[in-house]
């Protein structure tokens, strides 16, 4: 007889409890934090989430900082299901972003329905030639894309320095001309007036729809079939006639092509030009998006969300506490998350059986 | 005009660049030789500058401010070191988490010791030994006579002869490069390990004190990529002390002659590419061959 499972113990379960065990665990240790500065964490707490989420426009700055941290998650989601680690996500969205921009303030005159998808598709084959690279050199020459990529961040971030400062800049800025007006995503507020000031706009559902894509590919699809055996048992997946440089090239132009989109949000519906420096640190963030969220593109969306809240959160608490507590909960986060993966889990399901062997006995 | 960009000025200026380079990208080479990859460099040599200019600041003692700053940096070391050797988790992540956790941890702490969330107090600087045959030359004597370019020599030097020469480095390369032979041979791949990613914090801690004295204080983020330099140079020098000190030396050439021709022939950025591509070059194999230690970056599970 098949023995019943301790619902603490189905994978799914733990999937949810492990990052939420985790966040709990990170918002703890910042508590001390707080208590170190001489405020009440419950307080700070109070202030951080009633100023995000208990108004429309806080709403909408979270909903803003979460585009970006979505479509960023999802790339290093989809290579890490591959069985590789991006954390070329910032390179591969400056280039995407800066395509944008380059494409929209070139092709003025052309209408909407086509000049919104053209920089929607410049984004994408700027980061996905960037996300190219490193998966080409793995799979040709077996350099390591990890190191690849964080290489290829930095060339990405003096190449469009160089342009933004030099060859496309309104002069005295560092940031380009505007994007043909055709090609602007609104924002929430021409809307809805509640949303008044907040710069989010219709590019968070291009991420939800990202997020639908990412997860019809990579389960309902053969190359998503692929990918994932790849990403399983590569040595297998060779064995059973899947090409595993072609899933390896693959996966990270998709992956750099999602992290491309990013200038959806930031040059399309908010700023309407490339600016220097305009993300900060989004794509390493994403890899904490990505495995608090499982590599689950839905998961993703709720890892987005939280670390959205944090990123604007840090303002909204500033004058109690120095804002960089939200990267301290960032980083305690990602360590929480990835030690119990491998402990938690563990300690748990060991605590389980000899729970039932007492029973049983 | 050539003579003019290679004066004493120009070698000082390449020196005062390369040796934090070279620092932390030796502590890379130990950390990565006993099988631990060490992404977390950067993060350790912010944590190392901040608890110098602290140490500096409040004990007026530069040498303490050292000491402090190699201790910012063990502790730093320390935590990766758990988290990628006790719990055997991703080591890459783990370095990214304690480069944000830097990031954040040190503008907290500037902001609430010196309530600013840009910079500390300023602090004073490193003593130097006296040369008599250049001091007409002041910055240039002040910074050949700076114990810490003597000791970064040194530290370059016999890291060579450690690892290729000594039971010691023979130990922690092998745990790097094969950790089961290591183990059969009754060599705890933990404590390699350890010393491994703890001399790497130490080294990666100097860098950052050099940092602090450089400037007279701590900057926020003012590890500026270095720790990403550092480990371009070890792979570019692959893997060996000398090849990441030249690597180091040969970046931080280039860096000045930049700074040298103001914008002249080449625009920054373009100076500012040279490692990242030379690493991805090198990693290619286009110039010989770059491995990395069998093991690095897997962590160690011992047969039952």
């Amino acid at each position: 007889m098949a023995r019943q499972r301790h619902w603490l113990e189905h994978p799914v379960t733990q999937n949810f409890l492990v990052p939420i065990l985790a966040v709990v665990l990170s918002f703890s240790v910042g508590a001390i934090f707080i208590a170190i500065v001489g405020q009440n964490p419950i307080e700070v707490y109070y202030v951080l989430f009633s100023q995000t989420l208990g108004n429309e426009y806080g709403i909408g700055q979270l909903l803003f900082k979460t585009t970006p941290l979505i479509f960023t998650g999802l790339s290093v989601a989809i290579c890490f299901k591959a069985g590789l680690f991006n954390i070329g996500a910032e390179g591969q969205l400056q280039i995407g972003a800066f395509l944008t921009a380059l494409v929209g303030m070139y092709t003025f005159g052309v209408p909407a329905y086509l000049e919104v998808p053209l920089l929607i598709l410049a984004g994408m084959v700027g980061g996905g030639i960037w996300g190219f690279i490193p998966g080409y050199l793995k799979a040709k020459t077996g350099a390591h894309e990890v190191i690849n990529t964080i290489m290829l961040n930095f060339v990405a971030l003096a190449l469009v320095s160089y342009f933004a400062t030099n060859l496309f800049n309104v002069p005295a800025t560092v940031h380009t001309p505007p994007i043909a007006p055709s090609g602007k995503i609104p924002r929430f507020d021409a809307f809805l007036s509640g949303f008044e000031g907040s710069p989010v706009n219709f590019s968070i559902f291009i991420a939800i729809a990202a997020c639908i894509f990412v997860w019809y590919y990579v389960q309902r699809t053969k190359l998503g079939y692929e990918l994932r055996v790849v990403g399983l048992n590569s040595k297998a997946a060779e064995y059973g006639g899947i090409s595993v440089a072609k899933n390896l090239i693959l996966s990270m132009t998709i992956g750099g092509a999602l992290a491309g989109l990013v200038g959806t949000n930031y040059v399309m519906g908010y700023k309407y030009y490339f600016e220097e420096g305009f993300s900060a640190e989004t794509g390493f963030m994403a890899i904490a998006v990505a495995l608090l969220g499982n590599n689950n593109p839905f998961g993703v969306i709720l890892a987005a969300l939280l670390f959205g809240m944090l990123e604007y959160g840090g303002l909204v608490i500033n004058t109690m506490v120095p804002k960089e507590l939200v990267n301290i909960l960032q980083a305690i986060v990602i360590i929480f998350v990835i030690s119990s993966n491998k402990i938690f889990r563990k300690t748990l399901n060991n605590f389980l059986k000899t729970r039932r062997l007492s029973i049983e006995q | 005009m050539i003579g003019q960009i290679f004066s004493l000025a120009f070698l000082a200026q390449t020196i005062r660049i390369s040796v934090p380079y070279a620092l932390a990208s030796l502590g890379g080479v130990y950390s990565e030789r006993g099988g631990v990859v060490n992404i977390a460099l950067e993060g350790i040599i912010l944590n190392g500058a901040f608890c110098t200019a602290v140490g500096t600041y409040y004990t007026g003692s530069p040498l303490v401010g050292i000491l402090c700053g190699v201790a910012g940096g063990l502790f730093t070391a320390l935590i990766h070191a758990i988290v990628s050797i006790n719990i055997k988790a991703d080591q890459i992540i783990s370095g990214i988490a304690i480069n944000l956790f830097a990031v954040g941890i040190t503008k907290f702490v500037l902001g609430i010791l010196f309530h600013s969330s840009s910079n500390s107090a300023r602090i004073r600087g490193l003593p130097h030994i006296y040369l008599g045959f250049i001091e007409h030359q002041r910055d240039v004597a002040h910074l050949l006579g700076n114990p810490m370019v003597l000791g970064t020599i040194a530290i370059v030097i016999a890291s060579q002869v450690i690892l290729f020469k000594t039971r010691f480095g023979l130990r922690l390369r092998s745990v790097g490069e094969n950790p089961e032979a290591a183990d059969t041979v009754g060599i705890s791949v933990n404590r390699y390990r350890y010393y491994g990613v703890l001399i790497s914090g130490a080294l990666a801690g100097l860098a950052g004190a050099w940092l602090a004295f450089d400037q007279h204080s701590f900057t926020d983020g003012m590890s500026a990529g270095r720790g990403y330099i550092a480990l371009a140079a070890m792979i570019v020098g692959k893997w060996n002390p000398l090849g990441a000190a030249a690597a180091c030396l040969l970046f931080g050439l280039a860096e000045s002659l930049q700074i040298q021709s103001q914008g002249g022939a080449l625009p920054t950025q373009f100076i500012q590419m040279i490692p990242y591509v030379a690493t991805i070059v090198v990693l290619a194999g286009f110039i010989g061959k770059a491995v990395a230690p069998g093991a690095d970056g897997v962590p160690y599970e011992k047969e039952k």
